[in-house]
């Protein structure tokens, strides 16, 4: 095997004392960046891209750099998944799916339970998305040449068919929340005609409403204010905070290789696509509700609940660097800032980068395999740490989360308005709380609603308006077909659940 | 140990540098200078402040640091409104394309150029008429001829709306009677895709967003959309130098556009101030490092600065008017 070989000298570039020192520290930051809410994995690369043009210039030095940058990745996808378990507070919207069962988990004080789960997965589907990327690369990368507008519109409404009906609220309340997700969504450019919209001539409305502005305040905000209300203390602070809750957590975690494998396949489809690492982990979570046996209990802490979503995130973010190397295409936004330093760097990637760049692109695979290593040694051996800080007091630690949340907020844009629109969104979201509305598919509608708008509107200028398009051939046919299974498929079983009690 | 030795050196050189750079100026950054982008990570224009950035750091050409900051919201009038209201801030400093001139003519966005400070100009960022190599077209005549044969039929996939893509094509069609399907994708890189995968007929890529896939032997170049032929010489593909592209007009197709890679300062700065950062960016431009990335990206290396640089903008705010006025792309 010729990959193997080429991996083998891979490993021998990545392993060398610089690059694992590189390694290291990528992650820590990353980790770092994940945790705060508002500095996005993008940000974090792209503030520290300049430092690796001097890295850059020297032999093996593009390698090392981008070992560097995409660690920092690796460790922004694993921290996401910290604040979303312990606070209820997303630190990258990849994590929003993780808070469903994670934070609830946490409140029954297995706090150390869930983040063990969160790092294994997220460890887990990174692994197979990298093995995907070592074998596969070439036929993987001629199947994304496969998705134009229908393509990708197809799969944004499979998330949004797989996603309605899990939520345990009425039907209604789910389709209101989410149709309010997709005004919020609306608000800004119009990604067809280029005019604005929903804007009332206000220029703070111009770029739109924030996803990450919207989730620091529904979740953050609105989590605290209902805390506030029900005794100023954190529910799960009896959390172990020993290291043995990690292997006691491992023993439990082979039950759900089912779950594992779908989410893995689910998010390794979404990255290459490239749909990205949110939409893989909203849907790998819904459809892990439809397979669970105890799909009825999802949302009140249950550890599959957590593994699915964070399976897939970790292998989407990981499989997105795929199309970015081979097309030229970046599947996530920390994708695009990767891409840029390759063009800076003097890379050109595309299809010959694999055989002009041998040894970068293996040097970055190996990396891969390297850093995800890293990274679960640091995030593991941390866990206690982290479970600890539930046992701060209610009144030393609120302060601090409203604090980052407002920072979390501002940074975004670097603007006092978005702050404000915090506190607005976390009253909604307490609000919301009260009256038993989901706050879920909003925050799913405010992720995707654009780019399924845009999608969709492309799909209807190719096909001037006829709606066959998106059964035009085997594949798009597919994907429609399976969303409107999916949307369908609680009204069936109930059907063959009568027809059986009859 | 050997590392800190060449960092202590560095560092040391850099000292002496700045020390010289010091005496030079009436004026110079007293913080760390925000970079604008107004478009987000990843694009031409984020790309190009990015080197400038790192040159900068790499060649200690300024005391003070430089961040790069993305404000692309609304097609770019969050990072121009950024700058309008920062009037009299000297550390604060933006990188623009078109959508200086067409995102507040198609959308009517309180702004116009003059309410900034021209400084430089970088570069002209050209455009190329891309199709497939799987078809059979040679030539840009041959390809818009067949596109005539079937009005509205063709789809011709470009970056945002009612911007330089967009404009591009409404110029084809109004120049040659062809009719297009406009599709408007988020970034270059996705329209290149799109392209490869068949899904559209044509685009007006920048050189440097489809360069990979036509040394892979995806794409074909039909014709540059600038009066004269690109500079470079080296090979890029087996058989083929950018200055083998034939520029349009000589393929019957009498359209040229050029892109703005410029730099702009707030509005109600001083001229020390301004010169400061003239003198800073012929610095850069002077490095091999962006001399590279020049023939890298096949940019049209003209620059020009002072009154000569204003006087360009405002013709090229004329045409531009004119020609999205043509297009119906004027907000009302």
């Amino acid at each position: 095997m010729e990959e193997i070989q080429s991996l083998m000298q891979g490993f021998a570039i990545a392993l060398s004392f610089k690059n694992l020192l590189l390694m290291f520290t990528g992650v820590i930051l990353g980790v770092i960046i994940g945790v705060l809410p508002g500095l996005g994995g993008a940000n974090g690369v792209a503030i520290l891209l300049p430092l690796t043009f001097s890295m850059a210039q020297t032999p093996g030095g593009t390698t090392s750099a981008i070992i560097l940058l995409s660690c920092i990745y690796w460790g922004a996808l694993f921290g996401g998944a910290i604040t979303s378990i312990l606070f209820n507070i997303p630190g990258e919207p990849w994590s929003v799916a993780t808070t469903f069962d994670g934070y609830p988990l946490a409140q029954n004080g297995r706090a150390g339970e869930a983040l063990t789960a969160a790092f294994t997965s997220s460890f887990v589907g990174a692994l197979v998305a990298v093995v995907v990327i070592t074998f596969l690369s070439p036929v993987v990368a001629k199947f994304a040449l496969e998705f134009g507008p229908p393509e990708f519109f197809s799969v944004y409404l499979l998330t949004f068919c797989a996603f309605v009906g899990m939520s345990k609220e009425p039907p209604f309340k789910t389709l209101a929340s989410m149709m309010l997700g997709f005004a919020l969504a609306a608000v800004g450019t119009d990604p067809v005609t280029g005019t604005l919209r929903l804007t009332f001539g206000s220029t703070h409305l111009l770029v739109g409403f924030d996803f990450l502005v919207a989730v620091i305040g529904l979740f953050g905000i609105g989590e605290i204010l209902l805390t506030l209300e029900e005794g100023l203390a954190f529910k799960g602070t009896s959390a172990r905070i020993n290291l043995r809750v990690v292997l006691d957590t491992w023993r439990e975690l082979p039950k759900y290789w089912a779950t594992s494998i779908r989410s893995s396949v689910v998010g390794c489809f979404m990255g290459i696509v490239p749909g990205g690492a949110t939409p893989a982990s909203f849907m790998s979570y819904g459809v892990a509700r439809r397979f669970s046996k105890d799909g009825e209990q999802f949302g009140t802490g249950k550890l599959e609940g957590v593994i699915a979503p964070e399976t897939a995130a970790h292998a989407a973010g990981t499989s997105a660097l795929l199309p970015m190397l081979t097309l030229g295409v970046p599947g996530s936004p920390t994708a695009a800032v990767l891409l840029g330093g390759l063009l800076i760097w003097g890379l050109q990637p595309g299809p010959l980068l694999f055989i002009e760049q041998k040894e970068f692109v293996w040097g970055l695979i190996a990396s891969m395999y390297l850093g995800n290593i890293a990274g679960l040694i640091v995030v593991l051996t941390c866990v206690p740490l982290f479970a600890a800080i539930l046992r701060i007091p209610f009144a030393v630690i609120a302060p601090v989360i409203m604090v980052i949340c407002a920072i979390g907020a501002y940074t975004v844009h670097n603007s006092m308005f978005d702050v404000w629109m915090m506190v607005v969104f976390g009253i909604a979201g307490y609000v919301f709380k009260k009256l038993g509305y989901p706050l879920a598919p909003l925050v799913l509608a405010i992720v995707l609603g654009d780019r399924a708008e845009a999608s969709f509107r492309q799909a209807m200028l190719v096909s001037q308006g006829d709606m066959t398009i998106f059964f035009s051939n085997a594949l798009v046919g597919s994907l429609t077909g399976l969303a409107m299974f999916l949307l369908v498929w609680p009204l069936l079983s109930l059907l063959i659940a009568r027809m059986r009690g009859d | 140990m050997k590392i800190k030795i060449a960092k202590c050196v560095r560092v040391a050189a850099g000292a002496v540098a700045l020390a010289t750079a010091s005496m030079a100026h009436a004026w110079e950054p007293a913080r760390t200078v925000e970079f604008v982008v107004p478009a987000g990570t990843g694009g031409g224009a984020d790309q190009m402040a990015r080197v400038i950035q790192g040159i900068i750091a790499k060649n200690n050409l300024m005391k003070q640091s430089m961040v790069v900051v993305n404000k692309g919201g609304g097609a770019g009038a969050e990072g121009f409104l950024d700058l309008k209201s920062a009037k009299g801030d000297p550390h604060k400093i933006i990188i623009t394309l078109s959508n200086l001139f067409t995102t507040p003519l198609a959308t009517g966005v309180p702004f116009n150029w003059r309410d900034l400070t021209p400084v430089k100009m970088m570069a002209l960022d050209q455009f190329i008429l891309w199709v497939n190599a799987a078809k059979p077209y040679k030539s840009a005549k041959e390809y818009i001829d067949d596109a005539k044969k079937s009005p509205g039929k063709f789809k011709m996939a470009g970056t945002g709306s009612k911007q330089e893509d967009q404009i591009i094509t409404v110029a084809i069609e109004s120049k040659t009677g062809a009719k297009f399907i406009y599709i408007p994708f988020k970034g270059g890189g996705d329209v290149a895709v799109q392209l490869v995968g068949n899904h559209v007929e044509s685009t007006v890529n920048n050189p440097i967003e489809a360069v990979a896939q036509w040394r892979a032997g995806k794409l074909r170049p039909l014709c540059v959309f600038d009066p004269k032929r690109i500079p470079y010489k080296n090979k890029v593909t087996d058989t083929m130098s950018w200055s083998d592209i034939p520029t349009c007009k000589e393929g019957g197709l009498d359209v040229d556009y050029l892109m703005l890679r410029g730099i702009f300062m707030a509005g109600g700065v001083t001229p020390d101030q301004v010169q400061y950062y003239v003198d800073l960016l012929r610095k850069v431009q002077a490095t091999p490092d962006w001399k590279d990335f020049m023939e890298k990206g096949a940019f049209n290396a003209t620059s020009l600065e002072g009154k000569e640089y204003a006087d360009w903008v405002a013709r090229e705010e004329a045409r531009h008017i004119g020609l999205m006025k043509a297009a119906n792309f004027i907000a009302k």
